[in-house]
């Protein structure tokens, strides 16, 4: 097997040099970018156009949701740590961390969790009005996303016991911490048009 | 040469990721590209024939005024599933399977990036395509257009499931669409033979390419779009409830984002198979390759910034008007350097006319036909008096048929021989070629005239005076001679030739690419040796070194330096393939049956919401759900009001609706469980796989 063949799979490079997957998730990435894309232009475009109360002024509770923000963005930090740990085949820092991301991802969905049945206690749901529709589906799209994270991130974490994960397969763990950062970053994106755009128009 | 199985451990020999197994089976679990090509492709050529049959019925309305073959209703559902059809059943996965079977080749690779992901692709598709379509079994077929626009769409005006079964059907099918470009992508990038660098790739690969990244970044759009919609009907969100503030237009901006893209995704691939059938039969090299390949990339991009030339009757205003107008004239800038530089490849060449090329011709001239009626109603203002008439319908079948369609048959006779191994006969091929142009002329080109005296399109049927008898009946004439066009494909295709046909060899049209520098049908493993690429039409220059005046510098072999010849995976085991898997379709089985289940959830809190009162007062009675179901069912058989009086007979039937709703729920869950468990048992699937060694080799010494 040459030597360029990082994995296993004989069938995992190309004459690019780079591994197929990351091309993929990179092309899945953009193609995502216009999910999220249409998602928050409709909630822009519908932004003002509720004919019921409760408004986002009735109910955001900024520093609550800041909070859960920053959670999120912290785990970004652990991912990358985890990352770097498997690359030098430190396997238990990268269990450590990687428990760590996919901990305050959950955090992160804990807080969601609240904010959506706060919200639907003041009265505010689906079919309430057209801010009640676009923010849940917005938020709630990403919120599976990051779900969808969590779990991947915890097979990889239960994977490594039965040593599905090594140095020499570090790929995997990079294409997941790709998506990781994604979510994040569109994390940034939906919080600055829902939240903090409340408070500057 | 021998097989060796890759040696596994034993629970995965049970699943069977080993050799590919013969028979049936074999096809079933298959991940090579040129049997899921071919899967595709005759899958597609069977929706053919449905919405050909619906197209056939549409017209035989038509034929004269005051016909009534069909009630409006079911005129809806024909015409409604026919454009759906062709568009996402018939013109995608036709072009889809042409990507399958041909960028490998193409390109020098053994198969795809990702061989399971591509199964899951057609199996999505396979299963996406029987999902829309059991709607018939229904009643209850799709009835609103392939755009589905609001408020029509909504549950408050249209309660059956048959928007249920578009909008998930449409959302399994672009999952599949997605899936593959992702696929084909990654292909194109990576898997490139030694020395085959962008610029020396076939144009047909060029166009896969962009209508890949058209699928990738198109289709994301129109999922959204159908998920709000699908929202509003199930959960009764407001996306486009007008009455809640909700803005219907808005869905003709989403869709159209998407829906002009998805124009180019249907001739992006025509074009690039006229482009390899071109300079085959007029025996010359593709007039500015660059610029073919350039114009290609600039229609495609382009493309996203057209959209609401859809929307010029919708009051967007003259500014918004304006713009769209001169984005869309723009576009058919690098449409028409695509068609000079066709038009110059053929001049001075020495033509052959056989089937497929004839096919080419008659793209050439019905694509450059629609082309030209597209810039008049690119015009806002010619475009208030042709929108919704049957104007547009001649412009769209123009560009779709007679540029698409037209291209992708020139596909089938031009690859056929590569496929089967067998030519088609040219006989037959000619006979057919001639039966579709004159029958495609004469079907839509009156159309034009019907359009601009005010046929307005979608209409199931009209009355003497309006004076369109005689156009419609000629049209409905041109249908049927269609019609018998493609009777003698299929017949020559999958009968006569199929059998009997003329040996093809490797490569009988001396042609220019890859796929023919190896035997007809390829071997699985397709080349022995990943060929070496050393100039664009690489294959043909060997073949005919004194044709190639003006391409010497390129010919001059610089080998494609610092192109990795180095990845290409020569061990020394042999050749490996990759075994066959269930996962793929039981991952797509799982989410198909996930969506079947959300079909029939659709509408459920529009139902919840009438029998409010009714579930009220059963809750205060403190009668339980499913005593409350039984009682409904009693009513409902018996017609009249149960004893506590809770239930009147309509709200006895919303209960059994929303009954049906909740078990759409569960069924919807039980699927999505086992797609994601296919997911994860695909995931665990080590590679497996088997070895093509050569026997003559002195391995045996070694
Ligand atoms: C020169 C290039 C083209 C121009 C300028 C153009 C322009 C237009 C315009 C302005 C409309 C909207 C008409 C209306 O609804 O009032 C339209 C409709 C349409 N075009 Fe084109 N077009 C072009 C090429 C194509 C191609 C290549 C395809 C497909 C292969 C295509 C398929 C369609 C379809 C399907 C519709 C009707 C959509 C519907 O309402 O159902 N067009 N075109
Ligand atoms: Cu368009």
């Amino acid at each position: 097997m040459s030597s360029e063949v990082l994995l296993d799979n004989p069938h995992e490079m190309g004459c690019t040099g780079m591994p197929h997957r990351k091309i993929l998730m990179w092309t899945f990435l953009a193609s995502d970018c216009m999910f999220f894309g249409s998602l928050i232009s409709t909630y822009l475009v519908y932004r003002g156009h509720s004919t019921d109360h409760p408004l986002p002024e009735d109910i955001f509770d900024i520093p609550l949701t800041s909070t859960s923000s920053f959670v999120l963005l912290l785990s970004s930090w652990l991912m990358v740590l985890a990352l770097s740990a498997i690359q030098k085949g430190k396997l238990w820092e990268f269990r450590l961390w990687t428990l760590g991301v996919a901990f305050f991802g959950s955090i992160f969905l804990g807080f969601q969790v609240y904010e959506f049945t706060h919200f639907i206690h003041a009265g505010l749901t689906l079919k309430q009005n057209l801010f009640g529709s676009t923010f849940f589906v917005l938020t709630g799209t990403h919120g599976c996303h990051v779900a969808i994270g969590v779990l991947w991130l915890m097979s990889l974490f239960f994977y490594s016991f039965i040593g599905g994960v090594t140095k020499e397969r570090s790929l995997d763990v990079e294409i997941a911490g790709l998506y990781w950062h994604f979510v994040d970053i569109v994390w940034i994106v939906i919080f600055t048009a829902v939240y903090l755009l409340e408070y500057i128009i | 040469m021998h097989i060796e199985p890759v040696k596994e451990k034993g629970f995965y020999d049970f699943l069977g990721r080993q050799v590919e197994p013969k028979g049936l089976i074999g096809w079933l679990t298959t991940v090579d590209h040129k049997r899921i090509g071919i899967l595709y492709a005759v899958t597609a050529l069977l929706w053919f024939l449905v919405g050909g049959i619906e197209a056939l019925a549409i017209r035989s309305q038509l034929a004269v005024a005051n016909q009534r073959l069909y009630s409006a209703e079911t005129y809806n559902q024909l015409f409604t599933m026919h454009g759906t059809t062709m568009i996402f059943l018939v013109v995608m996965p036709l072009a889809a399977g042409f990507f399958n079977y041909m960028v490998p080749l193409m390109i020098g690779a053994r198969d795809v990036a990702f061989p399971r992901l591509n199964a899951f692709s057609y199996w999505m598709f396979l299963f996406g395509s029987l999902l829309i379509n059991a709607s018939w079994l229904f009643n209850a077929a799709p009835n609103g257009s392939w755009v589905g626009y609001p408020p029509l769409s909504l549950f408050q005006y249209s309660q059956g499931h048959n928007y249920d079964f578009w909008l998930i059907g449409l959302q399994v099918l672009g999952v599949a669409s997605v899936a593959a470009s992702l696929n084909f992508i990654t292909t194109i990038i990576n898997m490139r033979a030694p020395g085959m660098t962008m610029m020396r790739l076939p144009v047909f690969v060029w166009m896969t390419f962009v209508t890949n990244f058209l699928v990738v970044l198109a289709f994301p759009v129109v999922t959204i779009a159908l998920a709000e919609l699908m929202f509003d009907r199930t959960y009764a969100t407001n996306f486009f409830n007008p009455m809640k503030g909700g803005l219907p237009i808005w869905w003709q901006h989403l869709f159209w984002v998407f829906g002009h893209p998805e124009v180019y995704i249907l001739i992006l691939p025509p074009m690039g198979i006229v482009s390899e059938v071109l300079p085959v039969f007029a025996r010359r090299p593709l007039f500015g390759y660059p610029l073919v390949v350039g114009s290609g990339m600039a229609i495609g991009f382009m493309g996203f910034t057209v959209w609401a030339h859809h929307m010029f009757a919708s009051g967007m205003g003259n500014i918004a008007n304006a713009a769209f107008a001169l984005t869309t004239m723009t576009i058919a800038v690098p449409t028409g350097v695509k068609i000079i530089n066709w038009v110059g490849t053929l001049w001075k060449g020495q033509i052959r006319m056989r089937t497929p090329m004839l096919f080419a011709l008659g793209f050439i001239y019905q694509f450059m036909m629609g082309g030209f009626s597209g810039l008049m109603h690119a015009n806002a203002a010619h475009d208030s008096q042709q929108h919704d008439t049957y104007f547009i319908v001649a412009h769209f079948h123009y560009v779709l048929i007679g540029g698409a369609l037209f291209g992708l048959w020139a596909g089938i006779y031009y690859w056929f021989p590569k496929i089967t191994g067998r030519m088609l006969n040219e006989g037959r091929g000619h006979a057919a070629f001639w039966f579709l142009f004159i029958g495609f002329n004469t079907t839509f080109f009156p159309m034009h005239w019907l359009g601009l005296n005010g046929m307005p399109r979608r209409i199931y049927s009209y009355s003497h005076a309006q004076g369109w008898d005689e156009l419609n009946f000629l049209c409905t004439c041109g249908a049927f001679t269609m019609a018998v066009a493609v009777l003698l494909l299929f017949t020559d295709m999958f009968w006569f030739s199929l059998r009997n046909g003329e040996k093809a060899g490797n490569d009988p049209w001396d042609a220019r690419t890859l796929e023919w520098t190896i035997p007809s049908p390829p071997p699985v493993y397709n080349f022995e040796e990943i060929p070496q690429v050393k100039a664009l039409d690489d294959f043909w220059i060997t073949k005919h070194p004194e044709l190639m005046h003006h391409h010497d510098d390129e010919a001059s072999h610089e080998a494609g330096a610092g192109h990795g010849a180095g990845h290409v995976h020569h061990d020394d085991h042999g050749i490996h393939m990759p075994g066959g898997s269930w996962m793929p379709m039981v991952a797509s089985l799982g989410f198909a049956i996930g969506g079947w289940g959300l079909v029939h959830s659709g509408g459920m809190y529009h139902i919840k919401e009438g029998i409010q009162s009714a579930l009220d007062a059963a809750t205060k009675a403190g009668i339980n759900w499913d005593t409350l179901v039984n009682t409904a069912q009693t009513v409902v058989n018996t017609k009249a009001p149960d004893a506590q009086n809770i239930l009147s007979v309509t709200s006895a039937e919303g209960v059994l609706k929303l009954q049906a709703c909740y078990n759409g729920v569960k069924t919807a869950i039980v699927g999505g469980v086992l797609g994601v468990l296919g997911v994860f048992l695909w995931a665990l699937e080590p590679i497996g796989g088997y070895y093509i060694v050569k026997e003559k080799e002195d391995r045996i010494s070694e």
